[in-house]
């Protein structure tokens, strides 16, 4: 049976009408294909590109090295040390439970850390070759039972990181400060923090240089660009950029010197600060006690933090520029010049003292009761007479004395990076009526002649302030000697504009104080003809009384000071100490002067000549344990890491 | 029904009939195949294994099958086509029973050296059967109820079997494949109207069902409509194969990142980027060109089907080639949509260049037949 043709042809022609239906509709349909494939590949391209990098590239943060912290000699005192820390990946060591039983057989394990690294594992599940950490600043004997352990502990792996150590410990605890890990307090003082900053352990400068300098001691950080696949494992390494490492700081201090200081001063609530009186570098600056910054960049336990809080002789406090004190008689040297250069008195003219000096219908007293009779200039230095300085004070009036003392640099903050640098006070009618509403009174002149009252100062300025005097200039301190060996700029040392031959005078009075058999600090004299020292005692009252400070507790007894600068002739350096309840300065605070002065001028031990040769054995004696502890403090600081 | 009909003295015998294959047909085939080879031996980083070779073989035999089929004359599968058909309904029973279930569907047999879909056979099977019904019926009883009523239900039974499976993107594939074979037919425009009204109406009580207890479609299904709807708002659960996908095709730009240079493939990020998704690695690493060059082979396969369809008066050479042209389109314009997010994600490979037997095979099986019906054309 054959189909007819014209049936054929029918269906034949519908085919192909039909046929070409659904073509010209499958042809439209790769048309739209293409279209689609053109707008993805060419117009939305770069976008695409974009989301393809961010899928496949992982940025990673390269911590840099933390700029050293140097002496003026280059000794390191902030350094950076490798710290361990034990690390597993889950996926290497297949029993995870059983590896840190055996770990926790070899090395001590808190098991607070074992549990937070178990919740990170459990967390991590889906990448078990990430690393997570166990352990953090094991030790290297503890790196190295593991390192012997190893084909034991499958996956455990010791890695090294850089932790900041202080070798000297204490010594430069207020100076130099510590670092600690990033709090969110740190980060809500920055604008605009560093990512870096953002690193988990990373750590920050918390007080002193090292939070004053953060931003050059941190240095850049480097990145990463790691390829990643789609599990988050990494296949290569595309790019490395190393950070810029921190730069190097160098201290004006003598590491030898500033560790002396802090011996010398001892158990005492005391500080010192020598500058050099050329260039104003600090040469040492030392507040005790002191503490182990070390502990600090472990993290302080709650314990050890609160005893170095309470301690009532204030191991956290940096005195050498953030307390202000009473000058007391070292501001005699103020008063003196201001009358000198007011042209009120000239050095040879007299005042008589009872021992009392009466004004306003009050009595101010002399120190000593009895009075000294007939004092000039130098005199009144030497035996620190108040009432010739009563009496010159009301001669030259508040405005006069407060002038001066700002040009000697007392009141006046110093742009050194140290923590809290205070500005002290120098007090005038200004001050007064805006701080307190009321009017100067008279017998605030009189009280501020003799640095009692409101006149307060920090043993910084006190050192500034006998530089000053023994220059001429205005020495102005320095910190940082260089840094990454560029050396920054000495400040100030122009003319204070003070006639020389003031200055000379009151110098003269200073050398009296100290040489002169009747000097109040005779005691404590330089014997080297070369070296001899100037000097003035202070005791600033802390409470009002009539009773010896050997008959009161501590906490009243008042506050021993001492100014000096040496050698006479040719001054190189100025010391201030200051003894916090230490009794008279010239018992207390100018002995520690005087040694700290001829350790500075020696650059080291002195020879026993220098010292008057009643006192020698007595000072052998005590140097020798000074040494001691100088040894035993360094070695501490090197068993700690 | 026999040989008779055919005017068998115009047509070529013996080794003659070589040299009337279709041969800008297979060249565009082997073409097609051997991007695909060049991708698999991309995506396992240069390695002719486990992929590339397993295909090549799976290629050579496929071609061999081809050519085999071509040889023999066109009215000889017209004539077993309804046992075609039936043994391949039977198949699919048969997975139904003892069907290994792979990818949360039951989709294989496993037949000792292979695994064999046979739903993908009846995309074959059904486009057979229906070009021999409309071969047979005549023309004028095309458009009548009774006549249009048994072919929509030799297409629902496959259909139905297959959506048991469940393959929805298989069972999309024969209706719209044996549609449009009717279509060609010549069946009424009206008959279309309503089932592509009832169609919407379906895919609207199909969307009401979610969550109920009648619920049409399982849970999964409804989640990759959402997620082709909405990709972006689950980038890594569902929706991740989709963004992915277009991350990768869409960064390959004009010329693409260059061939095994293409960093989503080899990273992981694309997913199934030997099957479902190997055109979005062809896209990303040879870009626009690559790609529009691969949908061009495409196109032009599809052309010369039509060509030799139309040219053809034999009825059933002709339906059957338009019908297999118009199965090989859906093919590659169901899988380049959902790789370009413009479908949901369905599993339907890329015709000669997916990893996989039984598409490979299917298709070359498919081609034979198209070039048996060329071959034996009257000329």
């Amino acid at each position: 049976m054959r189909r007819s043709e014209r049936d054929t042809t029918t269906s034949h022609r519908r085919i192909t009408r039909r046929g070409l239906i659904v073509g010209g509709m499958q042809m439209g349909f790769v048309a739209l294909l293409a279209a689609r494939m053109r707008h993805m590949q060419v117009n939305q391209a770069e976008e695409f590109r974009l989301l393809a990098e961010e899928n496949r590239i992982k940025v990673r943060l390269l911590p840099p090295a933390r700029g050293l912290i140097m002496d003026r000699e280059g000794t390191p005192i902030a350094t950076n040390e490798p710290s361990y820390r034990i690390v597993i990946v889950p996926e290497d060591a297949g029993n995870v439970e059983e590896v840190l039983d055996r770990l926790s057989k070899i090395i001590h394990l808190e098991s607070d850390d074992l549990n937070r690294a178990r919740t990170e594992m459990e967390r991590m599940r889906t990448a078990p070759f990430l690393p997570v950490t166990i352990a953090d600043r094991v030790s290297w004997e503890e790196i190295s039972k593991v390192a012997v352990n190893a084909p034991a502990l499958p996956g455990i792996t010791p890695e090294v990181g850089l932790s900041r150590k202080y070798p000297l410990a204490g010594d430069f605890a207020h100076v130099v400060g510590y670092v600690g890990p990033v709090s969110d307090y740190d980060l809500s003082k920055i604008e605009e923090p560093d990512q870096l900053l953002r690193i988990p352990r990373f750590q920050i400068g918390k007080i002193g240089v090292e939070a004053k300098l953060e931003d050059m001691l941190r240095g850049s950080a480097g990145t990463k660009q790691e390829e990643v696949n789609a599990a988050g494992r990494v296949m290569r390494e595309l790019e490395r950029r190393e950070g810029i490492a921190g730069a190097n700081v160098q201290l004006t201090i003598d590491h030898k010197l500033q560790s002396y200081i802090q011996a010398r001063l001892g158990h005492e609530s005391a500080s010192a600060v020598v500058l050099d009186c050329d260039t104003g570098d600090i040469l040492g600056i030392g507040s005790a006690p002191s503490f182990d910054p070390n502990l600090f960049v472990r993290g302080i336990s709650v314990s050890d933090y609160s005893i170095l809080r309470d301690n009532d002789h204030r191991p956290l406090a940096s005195k050498t520029v953030q307390d202000a004190y009473p000058p007391g008689s070292t501001f005699k040297m103020v008063t003196a010049l201001a009358g000198l250069d007011a042209g009120v008195i000239t050095s040879n003219d007299t005042a008589y003292c009872p021992g009392h000096f009466e004004v306003g219908g009050r009595r101010f007293h002399c120190w000593k009761r009895s009075g000294h009779g007939s004092m000039d200039l130098i005199s009144s230095l030497r035996h620190s007479c108040d009432v010739y300085y009563y009496d010159l004070a009301l001669k030259v009036g508040i405005e006069k004395i407060a002038e001066t003392a700002r040009k000697l640099g007392l009141g006046e903050r110093f742009d050194i990076p140290m923590s809290a640098v205070a500005a002290g006070l120098t007090p005038d009618k200004q001050w007064k009526l805006e701080a307190r509403g009321e009017d100067w009174l008279i017998g605030d002149t009189v009280n501020a002649s003799i640095g009692q009252g409101y006149v307060l100062s920090t043993p910084l300025q006190l050192a500034v302030m006998s530089a000053r005097i023994a220059t001429g200039r205005s020495v102005t301190p320095r910190l940082i000697k260089s840094i990454d060996g560029k050396p920054t700029p000495e400040q100030g040392g122009e003319s204070l504009g003070i006639n020389e031959d003031y200055l000379r005078q009151v110098r003269r009075g200073m050398f009296a104080v100290v040489n002169n058999r009747r000097g109040t600090a005779y005691k404590s004299r330089i014997e080297d003809e070369t070296k001899r020292m100037a000097g003035k005692t202070g005791t600033a009252q802390v409470s009002n009384r009539v009773v010896r400070n050997d008959e009161v507790p501590w906490r009243e007894r008042d506050h021993a000071l001492f100014v000096c600068f040496a050698p006479y002739e040719r001054p190189k350096v100025a010391v201030a100490v200051v003894v916090e309840h230490g009794g008279g300065g010239s018992a207390t605070a100018a002995p520690i002067a005087r040694d700290i002065a001829l350790e500075a001028l020696f650059g080291g031990p002195p020879p026993p000549e220098a010292y008057p040769s009643a006192d020698r054995d007595k000072i052998m004696e005590e140097r020798k344990k000074i040494e001691e502890l100088m040894q035993a403090k360094t070695a501490e600081g090197n068993i700690r890491a | 029904m026999s040989y008779l009909e055919y005017n068998v003295k115009y047509v070529p015998t013996g080794a003659r009939k070589i040299l009337y294959l279709n041969w800008p047909l297979i060249l565009l085939i082997t073409a097609a195949a051997s991007a695909g080879f060049l991708m698999l031996y991309s995506v396992t980083g240069g390695s002719l294994r486990p992929f590339a070779w397993a295909q090549m073989i799976r290629f050579g035999m496929g071609m061999f099958a081809m050519l085999v089929i071509a040889m023999v004359p066109i009215w000889f599968w017209r004539n077993i086509s309804a046992v075609a058909y039936g043994l391949s309904v039977l198949l699919l029973l048969v997975v139904e029973l003892f069907g290994v279930v792979g990818m949360g569907a039951q989709r294989w047999i496993d037949i000792g050296f292979m695994r064999l879909q046979p739903s993908e056979l009846t995309k074959i099977t059904v486009v057979m059967l229906l070009a021999a019904y409309y071969d047979w019926l005549p023309v004028n009883k095309t458009s009548r109820p009774l006549w249009v009523f048994i072919p929509v239900m030799l297409i629902m039974i496959p259909v139905a079997l297959v959506l048991k499976q469940p393959d929805l993107g298989t069972a999309l594939l024969l209706m719209i494949g044996g549609g449009a074979v009717m279509f060609m037919a010549g069946v009424h425009w009206a008959y279309f109207g309503v089932v592509i009204t009832a169609g919407v109406g379906m895919v609207a009580a199909v969307f009401q069902s979610r969550g109920t207890a009648w619920q049409l479609i399982k849970d999964y299904q409804f989640r990759r409509i959402d997620t082709f709807l909405n990709p972006e708002s689950d980038p890594l659960g569902a929706g991740y194969h989709i963004t992915q996908s277009k991350i990768a095709l869409g960064s390959g730009g004009w010329t693409g990142k260059g061939y095994m240079q293409g960093t989503q493939t080899r990273l992981n990020f694309l997913p199934e980027k030997h099957t479902d998704f190997i055109f979005t690695t062809l896209a990303e690493e040879f870009g626009f060109i690559g790609g529009i060059s691969l949908l061009t082979i495409y196109a032009l396969i599809i052309a010369f089907c039509i060509a030799t369809a139309l040219s053809n008066r034999d009825r059933f050479s002709s339906l059957l080639t338009l019908g297999i042209a118009m199965t090989f389109f859906l093919f590659f314009a169901v899988n380049m949509s959902m790789v370009m997010g413009l479908a949901p994600v369905v599993g339907v490979p890329l015709p000669l260049v997916s990893y996989g037997g039984s598409a490979m095979l299917v298709l070359l099986v498919a081609f034979g037949l198209v070039q048996s019906a060329h071959v034996h054309k009257q000329r």
